[in-house]
């Protein structure tokens, strides 16, 4: 039992015990986070994923700020029932330009990770106003001020310079452009043409049907994306991941 | 402390005022367990996907993957249901009440999608809410035969991804300034007298002017509505958003717009069929 014995030097020299924790933690860490930057299974492309637009971006802000994660995840399990309830399950590539991810931790509220499209936005409007007028046994608050809030995007081009920080490939035409970006995604008579050059698959639309850009509208805007951009009719996950 | 015990295992050599500390091994059967353990984490590293490589991870001998477990469970199913979903898929839609064994399994496949995909809007028990209509009454805006329900499940209403969805638009009388104030006064008493709300008696007369020039290319002669155009029936006590004046008012001057999303995209055809022959069903299918 050499070994053993020799373990006494660590126990009895905290310096030494400490530096060769350091070094176990060290080695686990190379072992198991390491390769998640470089094996081709964690890192899958796919065609379709792009930054947000900056209202999508502001209602991602809104939805950080009401704190929505504590109630819904953003995140499709690879499990039958769940795919069945929500759709396709949820692909690392989906959530690659969430800073922070919404994956959550708990549902009290239903998976929102597909959300786009599932409701009309007029849905989400009453929804949002007051849960329990469409879904009775709901035990969401209500948000409804969020449609007395104005909002002009005056710093949304701020918000995407610090997301480029942490690695979202916005441009400096996005960048440049989000303003006026920002305004025109909730008016479907505005020359949106460079919008959906920037933002592929962006819907423009007035999304609370009230004139003026409110915070519902972002909001609303940022969930009714949610999801929607891989197309599944045409991408195949590789079975083997 | 047991003399015994010392001369048996000996003590750490730590001494406190005289307490010492027996060096007693770890019990056997706590020592083999941990053995077993790492013996077991060296299978399990072989058997499963474990060991980061150059570009992917050791794929394990068993060939196990989530993805590929999902897809294998969902296929289990899929298949298993086949030949029932494949009749109910081919099926002439009327004909699926008269066949009991496929009438139960529709009905009762229709239900689970009923709760997943449509109770949001039409309520888990299909009644419905203000804005989304009631599904259990015989009062349909785009027709109550199965066919019917097929369509507006199938393409939606009113939203801009399906272009075969059904497509109407009220115009926006007061909004959009197509009506006087007093005209769309006189022409909300003429339809809440229609179905017999009380109204202002003195107006309708001169509301039924107003409905003959605006309203009945849609809403057709005295309002009975027209299902080709989603067009209500105003002459019954059933209302969407709401038959008291103000409601009613609002109606005329902004307009409504309900829209209900495309299934043809989420769900597959027998998952539609069932729903469908699950809401007719329900009390109202024509």
């Amino acid at each position: 039992m050499a070994i053993l014995d020799k373990h006494k030097i660590l126990e009895k020299n905290a310096t030494l015990l400490l530096a060769c924790s350091f070094a176990v933690v060290t080695i686990g860490g190379i072992v198991e986070i390491a390769p998640l930057f470089y094996l081709e299974n964690t890192i899958e492309e796919v065609e379709g994923v792009r930054p947000y637009s900056p209202l999508e971006l502001t209602g991602r802000d809104i939805y950080i700020r009401e704190g929505c994660y504590v109630c819904h995840s953003q995140m499709i399990r690879p499990m039958r029932d769940e795919v069945e309830r929500y759709g396709h399950y949820s692909l690392a590539a989906e959530s690659m330009y969430d800073h922070p991810f919404q994956w959550g931790s708990k549902r009290t509220g239903p998976d929102l990770a597909r959300v786009g499209g599932r409701y009309s936005d007029e849905w989400h409007v009453d929804h949002l106003t007051d849960p329990q007028s469409v879904v009775p046994e709901s035990v969401m608050p209500k948000y409804g001020f969020l449609s007395h809030t104005l909002i002009e995007g005056e710093y949304v081009a701020d918000l995407m310079s610090t997301h480029r920080i942490v690695g979202v490939p916005y441009t400096d035409e996005m960048i440049e452009n989000a303003s006026a970006d920002f305004k025109v995604q909730t008016d479907p008579w505005g020359d949106f043409d460079g919008l959906m050059e920037r933002y592929p698959g962006a819907q423009v639309r007035n999304f609370d049907g009230e004139p003026g850009i409110t915070e519902m509208d972002a909001l609303i805007a940022y969930l009714q994306m949610l999801g929607t951009l891989v197309d599944f009719s045409t991408f195949t996950p590789d079975a083997s991941r | 402390m047991s003399k015994d015990l010392k001369e048996k295992y000996g003590t750490t050599g730590h001494s406190w005022d005289g307490i010492e500390e027996l060096n007693t091994p770890m019990p056997r059967w706590w020592l083999w367990t941990f053995y077993a353990c790492i013996f077991w984490a060296v299978l399990y590293t072989i058997a499963f996907p474990a060991w980061p490589l150059i570009t992917g991870a050791t794929p394990g001998v068993l060939g196990f993957s989530t993805r590929g477990q999902v897809a294998e469970d969902i296929a289990a199913v899929d298949q298993a249901n086949m030949q029932i979903n494949q009749q109910l898929a081919s099926v002439e839609l009327t004909s699926i009440a008269g066949d009991p064994e496929l009438n139960q399994y529709a009905v009762s496949a229709g239900a689970a999608v009923f709760k997943t995909w449509c109770a949001q809007c039409h309520g888990s028990g299909a009644a419905g809410a203000v804005g989304y209509p009631n599904l259990l009454d015989d009062d349909w805006l785009w027709g109550g035969d199965i066919e019917a329900i097929h369509t507006t499940v199938t393409h939606g209403i009113r939203n801009d991804t399906d272009p075969d969805a059904r497509y109407s638009q009220m115009p926006a009388f007061g909004t959009d300034d197509l009506l006087e104030d007093a005209q769309i006064d006189a022409v909300v008493n003429y339809v809440m007298s229609l179905s017999g709300e009380p109204q202002d008696a003195s107006l309708v007369s001169e509301g039924a002017v107003v409905f003959e020039e605006n309203c009945v290319s849609c809403h057709m002669e005295g309002g009975t509505g027209d299902r080709e155009q989603g067009a209500p029936n105003l002459t019954d006590a059933i209302w969407l958003y709401g038959g008291d004046y103000a409601t009613i008012k609002e109606t005329v001057e902004k307009a409504r717009f309900g829209v209900m999303p495309n299934w043809n995209a989420r769900l597959t055809e027998a998952q539609i069929r069932a729903v469908a022959a699950y809401v007719h069903q329900l009390g109202g299918g024509e």
